[in-house]
């Protein structure tokens, strides 16, 4: 079930078996059968750790989502909430706790994901109702395996409350799940960082090894580094367009929890004998991470190579059914027959990707798309940043969606180290004449975590910084890619520049330039017990634990693992982020009453 | 691709830069239809059901057996039966059960009295029972304080932070958190959770954060639903220390929401010819200003500067740029099809008294806005033809098929090849066929081709 986590570096599969091993003590303390009643939003993180079966082996009988008022009958023993620690949903399971049947009392507990909070626990208790636990507890879920490679915390908001809101619970979040990994893979021996969140977390992580320094881990070290980098140290990044197979499903169609839901027309099975079948109206859910070998192979690569590899794929398969024609005697019979299932999966992933390539292909190749990249390239590049964009303009008079204007505003001003006042006060005039005054909330978080300011007196450092890095290249060859600025065909992400740097020639050679990003850069070292010291064989990789505090897109993973599996690089990176983000999510969890951002 | 811009071409072989190209796009759409017909085309004789190592996986997609799909499964079958059953009043006093030793009851309750500051964050973090009340003296809660926030758990910090204020006053509080910044976070953020929006405000007042404040305050409007108490909100915002842009921004959006609400209660009632031909579909209020000048170039057109609806007492009002409010009345006018008014729109008299176009957005903007509402050929040849780019304009005639421009482009570029090729896209015998055609035959026109 989990077979997606064997196949990267790091075996992620041990994390996870620690989650379900946990999860399994917990329900084993509340005897007897059990009903769960889910905070609906923890159900797709849980997908990731564990399935029904798991559940059902330890009793759970029944499973309902968290509702005001009373909960469904069911004949069991315990009641057990799952959930986020937060306040409204206080208010829900006191509601359900109090309209429990007094006369067949059941044992109700709570497990708070992933910390038990003291507020909540307050709240319960101000409600009347925190004496009818039998078992208050916390789930430490902090990093969630997500694919072979890949981390995450599935914190949405994350970023909004470390930049905004000055809220640093999810880097103590971070840097407990930190803890915990060294405490299954061995100690980072070191740590370097970008940013002030960074610089936290590494305090913070430091600190509690201090505290814990009598049960050290006696493992082998399997991360040789540990690279802590704010979002806020590349802010330009998430604002671009992904154009990698994965980035832009999850642009145009949104992932969530490794889940992408698509229009159903497209997918409409067609079966021999069976014409005329009424097309499905619900979404079309489809599960994506590299356990399917054709996903795992395209989802990287840039769109424009993808017509190709899925051609190539369909001769592979086309060919290998083909082979039962050849097949004459019994054994090959039997052998062919034994292939089959492998083949019609393969056959059946092809025909996904197949279709969902087509619909993105539908949008990439609109006049829109294609006008609207041209601005952000331009802007990237340094082209017309200082002048108000008559295409930004237009969008605003046919009244676009509201977050994609403010993308492309936001990164404008990230690409001119801030717009000119004059061109600010022009746009805020526009944004807020259009699509209302109560955006003034908005603009205003924008500007206060840095995505648009005015122009200080400083001078203009985005040049330099892009020069530097070297974050536009000519010629980014999307078939064959040199370079992992293919991912954005053309602009190579800056928060993986800084990464690749790290690794060889190292940060000392960009001093200047990481003056000019926020944040300090920092490296620590932390004692590796003797004899536990990683001797490497030479030409031997590296692996380096990447954390992007603040949120990563699917073309920054894409670029990592373009380096990973660059010949001589040296270095293979295991990616971890507090969420996956694209433009849109971000902005959107930076917006004041984003759901009704269209007039 | 129909992109029909010959100077795309021109810009992306000159400029430094290269875009996400689609150039072996034929290539490669072909290669995607090849793909799929041989998906298509591969034996279908299978049954996935029955395969073990597929794993199984319902219409929506998720498998069978994953965590939301069963909560979906086992919700649904049972919710019918619970519905029926009598609410139970709450009479009994709640079964008191064995909490655990980390329940907040401990939280004020001392049993735990000898622990040092750092030895009871320990047991709070562990969630052993711990006491806040022996921290007594001020600088004893400050070092408890201090330690919390030393720990980062936030969770510590606001329980620490709850305690302290159930036993300071305010003021003390107040400026012991201005000197601790992380402290001071988890504070604001705690009492924005709580919803004591009175306290928050006064909290960033006593701070100096005027500007905070008054946002945050401007904020609650939002849950407001009644108009009237959300216009009377916005007002009693107006005096709030805003940003000076800000403070406008404020101004208009009360402004704006008073006159919605003068004008929804006129218009629901209204019988002019225009209200019974076009039903409104929406109620104006809370809709942004353009959405508003809009609505009054629709339904208000022509009246006087002096009523409230009037589209140039708003555009004046609101301050609305005239390109602005170009675009918008034309949208208006075009979508009622008074081609007149659109005709009006970007007249302007010189000062000898003649009439000439003008418009502050590209003619060839005008021409989409017309186009999408349907003008006719007459309507539309005469804004193509003011289109002053001669490559839009010759774009702009061959999309929307106004003959007439286009052959005299030709014509006056002498070129033949093209006027040629086009003749071939007309009816034959057509005016415009004819027109050609007589062209092709005049020996006066030197070709250059």
């Amino acid at each position: 079930m989990a077979s997606h986590l064997f196949c990267g570096r790091v075996n992620l599969n041990i994390l996870r078996e620690a989650a379900r091993k946990d999860l399994r003590e917990f329900l084993d303390k509340c005897s007897g059968s059990k009903a769960i009643v889910w905070d609906e939003y923890l159900t797709g993180p849980f997908g990731l750790i564990a399935q029904y079966s798991l559940l059902k082996e330890h009793e759970v009988e029944k499973m309902f989502t968290l509702k005001a008022g009373r909960i469904p009958s069911a004949a069991v023993k315990n009641i057990v909430f799952f959930v986020r620690p937060r306040l409204e949903l206080m208010d829900i399971i006191a509601e359900n706790v109090a309209s429990e049947d007094k006369l067949q009392p059941r044992d109700v507990h709570i497990l708070f994901v992933p910390r038990r909070s003291l507020l909540c626990e307050q709240r319960l208790k101000e409600k009347g109702v925190l004496n009818s636990f039998t078992n208050i507890d916390e789930y430490i879920l902090d990093l969630i395996p997500y694919d072979g490679d890949l981390l995450s915390m599935e914190s949405e908001s994350s970023f909004r409350e470390c930049y905004l809101e000055n809220d640093q619970t999810s880097l103590y979040h971070a840097a407990k799940g930190l803890m915990n990994l060294q405490a299954l893979y061995g100690t980072i021996p070191q740590i370097f960082g970008k940013g002030e969140c960074a610089r936290h977390v590494a305090n913070m992580m430091l600190r509690m090894k201090r505290e814990f320094a009598g049960s050290q881990t006696q493992i082998l070290p399997v991360f040789d580094t540990l690279l802590l980098l704010d979002r806020n140290v590349d802010l330009l990044t998430p604002l671009a367009t992904q154009l990698t197979y994965e980035g832009l499903i999850d642009e145009i169609f949104g992932i969530t929890n490794g889940y992408v839901k698509l229009p159903p027309e497209k997918f409409a099975q067609k079966k021999q004998g069976e014409g005329g079948k009424e097309l499905p109206t619900e979404p079309k859910k489809l599960q994506l991470n590299s356990a399917e070998e054709l996903y795992a192979e395209i989802r990287d690569k840039n769109f424009n190579a993808v017509g190709a590899a899925l051609s190539k794929k369909a001769k592979i398969i086309s060919a290998a059914f083909e082979e039962r024609h050849n097949a004459k005697t019994v054994g090959e019979i039997k052998q062919f027959v034994s292939q089959l299932p492998h083949m019609q999966a393969a056959r059946s992933s092809l025909a996904n990707h197949t279709s969902i390539a087509e619909l993105i292909k539908d949008i990439t190749t609109s006049e829109d798309f294609f006008d609207s990249l041209t601005v952000e390239q331009e802007f990237m590049t340094g082209v017309d940043t200082d002048k108000v964009s008559t295409y930004i303009e237009d969008c605003i008079a046919q009244k676009d969606p509201l977050i994609k204007i403010l993308r492309l505003v936001c990164m404008q001003s990230v690409c001119n180290n801030g717009l000119k006042q004059k061109v600010l006060d022009y746009y805020k005039k526009e944004i807020l004449q259009t699509y209302g005054y109560k955006h003034i909330l908005t603009l205003k978080n924008l500007e206060k975590v840095g995505l648009l300011k005015p122009q200080s007196t400083m001078r203009n450092n985005y040049p330099t910084i892009r020069k530097t890095l070297k974050l536009w290249m000519e010629d980014a060859n999307e078939q064959n890619p040199n370079d992992i600025s293919y991912v954005y065909s053309g602009y190579a992400p800056l928060s993986v520049r800084l990464t690749q740097v790290l690794a060889r020639p190292g940060w000392r050679s960009i001093e200047e330039v990481l003056k000019m990003l926020p944040g300090p850069h920092f490296e620590e070292r932390q004692q590796v017990p003797t004899g536990l010291h990683k001797k490497r064989q030479p030409g031997e990789n590296r692996t380096t634990l990447v954390f992007f505090l603040g949120g990563v897109t699917y073309a920054e993973i894409a670029a990592l693992r373009f380096l990973s599996n660059m010949e001589d690089s040296g270095t293979e990176y295991i990616i971890a982020a507090t969420k996956l983000i694209n433009g849109t999510s971000w902005i959107k969890s930076l917006m004041d009453s984003p759901e009704e951002n269209l007039p | 691709m129909t992109r029909a811009k010959p100077e795309d071409d021109e810009y992306w072989n000159s400029s430094k830069f290269k875009a996400f190209t689609f150039d072996d796009e034929d290539d490669e759409f072909s290669q995607l239809k090849e793909s799929k017909r041989a998906v298509n085309s591969i034996l279908v004789d299978d049954d996935d059901e029955d395969e073990e190592d597929v794993e199984r996986v319902s219409w929506s997609g998720e498998p069978v057996g994953s965590i939301s799909w069963s909560v979906k499964e086992t919700a649904s079958s049972i919710r019918s039966g619970s519905e029926q059953s009598f609410p139970k009043i709450d009479t009994t006093p709640s079964l008191s059960k064995q909490g655990s030793g980390y329940s907040l009851s401990s939280l004020f309750k001392g049993n735990l009295h000898d622990l040092s500051p750092e030895e009871t964050v320990r047991r709070m973090q562990k969630g052993r029972a711990f006491s806040l009340e022996k921290f007594c003296s001020l600088q004893d809660k400050l070092l408890l304080l201090d330690e919390a926030v030393a720990v980062y758990d936030g969770n510590v910090i606001t329980a620490v932070l709850i305690f302290l204020k159930k036993s300071l006053s305010k003021e003390i509080l107040f400026r012991e958190l201005m000197a601790r910044d992380v402290a001071l976070r988890h504070y604001v953020h705690y009492l924005k959770e709580m919803g004591e929006q009175k306290l928050v405000v006064e909290l960033l007042k006593a701070l100096g954060r005027t500007e905070d404040m008054a946002l945050m305050h401007y904020k609650e409007h939002l849950n407001i639903k009644d108009e009237s108490r959300r216009r009377d909100f916005l007002k009693s915002c107006l005096s709030l220390p805003f940003s000076q842009d800000d403070a406008t921004h404020v101004q208009d959006h009360y402004t704006l929401l008073e006159r919605q609400i003068i004008i929804e209660a006129s218009d629901k009632k209204a019988v002019a010819e225009i209200f019974k031909k076009f039903p409104r579909k929406a109620s104006i209020l809370n809709m942004p200003i353009i959405t508003t000048l809009y609505y009054s170039c629709f339904y208000h057109y022509g009246e006087s500067e002096g009523t409230f609806s009037s589209p140039s007492n708003i555009r004046k009002t609101f301050r609305i740029s005239e390109k602005q409010y170009i675009l918008t009345a034309l949208g208006a006018r075009a979508k009622l099809k008074s081609w007149f008014d659109v005709d009006s729109l970007f007249n302007t008299k010189n000062w000898l008294g003649y009439t000439k176009k003008r418009s502050p957005i590209g003619f060839h903007r005008v021409v989409d806005i017309l186009h999408k509402n349907s003008a006719p050929v007459q309507v539309l040849q005469e804004y193509v033809n003011l289109i002053d780019d001669p490559d839009l304009k010759l774009s702009g005639a061959l999309k929307y098929k106004c003959h007439d421009i286009v052959i005299n482009t030709y014509r006056d570029l002498k070129d033949r090849q093209q006027l040629i090729v086009y003749r071939e896209k007309l009816e034959r015998d057509s005016p415009e066929y004819r027109k050609i055609q007589e062209l092709l035959n005049n020996v006066q026109i030197r070709w250059k081709n």
